[in-house]
């Protein structure tokens, strides 16, 4: 009797409950959903559009319901911090899967029934992983929260069009030079914001990446402005250029001609360059200087009373991060033939951010996995347009309220006594760099 | 002359708008420690429920102005308070005491559905509204037959400004909410343990940035007759420089901040060059966080081991 009290008094309240998420709904929605403004011949009109806003609230008070009945019932246990078990879980798993993540996407372009746009969305996947595991230096290992990132990229990005434009200047001799442009500014970046921490770094990132795509919008005779740079010349394969002529790659190998070839050529390239990324992030993770990212960002005045130079770390993360970013925009810059601003918003960096920091900060497999994810995901539902720009925001929300340091969290030491243990990243109080 | 007391004028009208948006970044940082992301466009559907709201009074036959925009002012503060209040209750109250980037992920998560969500409801194009409040307040002919005028409309944004603003200061200076917003903004744990209801405090603190900020989206549908999705962007960038500019945490530096970019913006546009407006106002953001963090009016901020 008693228990049949408690469970109504229970779907009572859960009742209660969903009916103000519904209000609440209803007063969200009512306005902005139901009431449409339309441009009409005698001015700016108002267009009802009621169902929308009765779907609106109907969804919310049902799944509300449904969710207070089921998930939320009243005496679940509390959210525990560490979930060890599911933490060992993931970080077993992403050993496993690593190597066998690498030996499908080399082996992606011969795979039977693979298309051009499988290797073509390939090549996007590619691109972002390389730029999240290049920001992963400066966010997941030194700790720097920077919202500016895509300024490098648009810095590699132009100054290969630009030395290819002026100097004639290959693919190849670019790509370092993009790299050392990028880290350059990278310094530059570094510099004025040592002091800052946490969120007031992030907001002087923010204005810095502005400040690029401004000038870049509006220094017309070097930039081009709005109308970017066309023209950007293709890579070449070690000279042989990819053209249906006698001299091109195609006949010197004795293959008919195929468009294909240059796109699965730019696919290993960016390929090769984000495995070189990987490579070199994680043998820098163990070298003193790595060790003094991590360190940096766990805890910064511990660090200088241990006498880290604080100074150099963080130029340094912020130099080797832009340095990818800078490869990786001219690796964009190549692959498109054309490049403009718009390419280089806000957006972008925040899509960058966002991959590492859903895929674990500091954890490589994670931000392969949420660049898949994410990027994979955004191509599939690419006929929903505006819609899966709303559902993005959403699942950016969501994932950060389930897991709020992302998919792989643990922290895996890089120095050991014995026995290499992982800890949860819930354990670890972040500092305040 | 005149042209400088022309661009006086528009710099102050602007500035305002962008301090009203200021006191809302200025307000929850000094209370979660956080920068709430999402604001700027809570600043934009803040525009857009006013616009809806006056279209919606048309329709119904009100036609006096002054009524007409005062239950404006009052529809849009309420239903946009309302949305401030869901954002934090979901996307940053389940993260508090979470680590530092959480929330600033999530609010970003937020801005980004915010801006879509009014994109696909309302449809992407810029909605103009012709004047509402026409004619001139004040004006005179100067020398070179250059004319200095101050229009109603900016008469109503400064006017309306001021008075929110005093009102405001007096919330937080007098009221109980206000004495337990300071008392959270100084130690969140030791305030529940006296028996304030952080949560509450703080979610009234949301929900008042939100309607400063519809009010703000208000005056700037007023002042320039179009509304579109994407300005929540550009103007809450402008909005967190002010904040910074005056110091963070303090309601008189939000205000302060706010008329200083909206002067150096105006006067940047009318003497150099306006493409380079933006540039100016993000410059100033960088110098003014490299040699004075705490701004103008802020408290320097203690490092604690």
């Amino acid at each position: 009797m008693s228990a049949r009290a408690a469970g109504g008094a229970a779907f009572a309240e859960a009742l209660r409950d969903a009916g103000v998420a519904g209000l609440i709904t209803l007063g969200l929605a009512a306005p902005m959903l139901g009431l449409v403004t339309v441009t009409k011949p005698e001015g700016l009109k108002l267009d009802p559009h009621w169902p929308r806003v009765a779907v609106a609230v109907a969804i919310v008070f049902v799944g509300r319901l449904i969710l207070n009945l089921t998930i939320w019932k009243p005496g679940r246990p509390p959210k525990t911090l560490v979930k060890p078990k599911l933490e060992a879980r993931l970080s077993k798993l992403a050993k496993l899967l690593a190597p066998a993540a690498i030996l499908f996407a080399i082996a992606l372009p011969f795979l039977p029934g693979v298309e051009r746009y499988a290797v073509d969305l390939g090549i996007l996947v590619l691109t972002y992983v390389m730029l999240g595991w290049g920001l992963n230096i400066v966010v997941g290992l030194a700790g720097l929260l920077d919202l500016g990132y895509v300024a490098f990229y648009a810095v590699g990005a132009y100054s290969y069009a630009l030395l290819a434009q002026h100097f004639g200047l290959g693919f190849w001799a670019c790509l370092p030079l993009a790299g050392i442009l990028a880290a350059f500014w990278g310094v530059l970046l570094g510099f004025p914001v040592l002091r800052l921490r946490g969120d007031y770094l992030a907001i002087v990132t923010l204005a810095f990446g502005e400040i690029i795509r401004l000038v870049l919008l509006n220094w017309y005779w070097v930039t081009g402005g709005p109308n970017g740079i066309t023209g950007i010349p293709r890579p070449s394969f070690f000279g042989l250029e990819f053209k249906a002529g006698p001299d091109g790659f195609a006949a010197t190998f004795g293959l008919p001609f195929s468009g294909l070839h240059r796109i699965i050529f730019l696919y290993y390239l960016i390929l090769a360059l984000a495995l070189i990324t990987n490579y070199v992030v994680i043998r820098l993770r163990r070298l003193p200087i790595g060790r003094a990212w991590e360190a940096l960002r766990e805890d910064e005045i511990a660090c200088r009373s241990l006498g880290i130079n604080t100074v150099n770390t963080k130029l340094t993360a912020f130099a080797l991060g832009a340095m990818f970013a800078g490869f990786a925009g001219s690796f964009f810059a190549t692959r498109q033939g054309f490049i403009s601003p718009e390419s280089f918003v806000f957006m972008e960096s925040a899509l960058i951010l966002a991959i590492v920091v859903l895929g674990g900060m500091g954890s490589q497999f994670g931000v392969a996995v949420a660049a898949l994810v994410m990027i994979g995901g955004f191509e599939l539902f690419r006929e929903f347009k505006d819609y899966r720009l709303i559902v993005f925001g959403a699942v950016m929300v969501l994932i950060m309220v389930w897991r709020p340091r992302g998919l792989v969290s643990t922290r895996s030491p890089t120095v050991f006594l014995k026995e290499k243990k992982a800890i949860s990243g819930s354990l670890v109080q972040e500092g305040q760099g | 002359m005149e042209y400088f007391a022309q661009q006086l004028i528009n710099g102050v009208t602007l500035g305002s708008i962008y301090g009203l948006i200021a006191i809302g970044y200025t307000m929850v940082y000094g209370i979660v420690g956080m920068i709430n992301f999402a604001h700027g466009d809570v600043f934009m559907v803040g525009g857009f429920l006013a616009l809806i709201a006056w279209l919606a009074l048309t329709a119904m036959g009100v036609t006096a102005v002054p009524v007409a925009l005062a239950l404006v002012l009052v529809l849009a503060m309420a239903f946009t308070a309302l949305y401030g209040w869901t954002v934090e209750r979901l996307a940053y109250r389940p993260l508090r005491g979470s680590f530092r980037l959480a929330p600033l992920i999530s609010a970003i998560g937020m801005s980004i559905l915010l801006q879509n969500a009014v994109q696909v409801a309302q449809g992407p194009r810029v909605k103009p509204l012709p004047p509402v409040v026409p004619g001139n307040f004040f004006q005179s002919e100067g020398a070179g037959g250059f004319v200095v005028a101050i229009s109603n409309v900016q008469v109503i944004i400064v006017a309306t400004t001021l008075v929110l603003m005093v009102a405001f200061s007096l919330l937080v200076a007098k009221t109980p909410l206000g004495r337990a917003q300071r008392a959270c903004e100084q130690d969140r744990k030791m305030a529940s343990l006296l028996g304030i209801d952080v949560d509450r405090t703080i979610s009234l603190t949301f929900v008042m940035g939100a309607a400063l900020a519809s009010v703000a989206g208000l005056m700037y549908l007023l002042y320039y007759g179009v509304v579109d999705f994407y300005i929540g962007f550009v103007a809450g960038v402008k909005a967190f420089t002010a904040a910074v500019l005056g110091g963070i945490g303090s309601l008189p530096g939000a205000m302060i901040g706010g008329l200083l970019i909206g002067l150096i913006e105006t006067f940047w546009s009318a003497y150099f060059s306006a493409e380079y407006k933006d540039v100016a106002a993000f410059s100033i953001l960088i110098v003014v966080l490299i040699f004075m963090p705490s701004g103008l009016l802020g408290r320097p901020e203690v490092e604690k081991v």
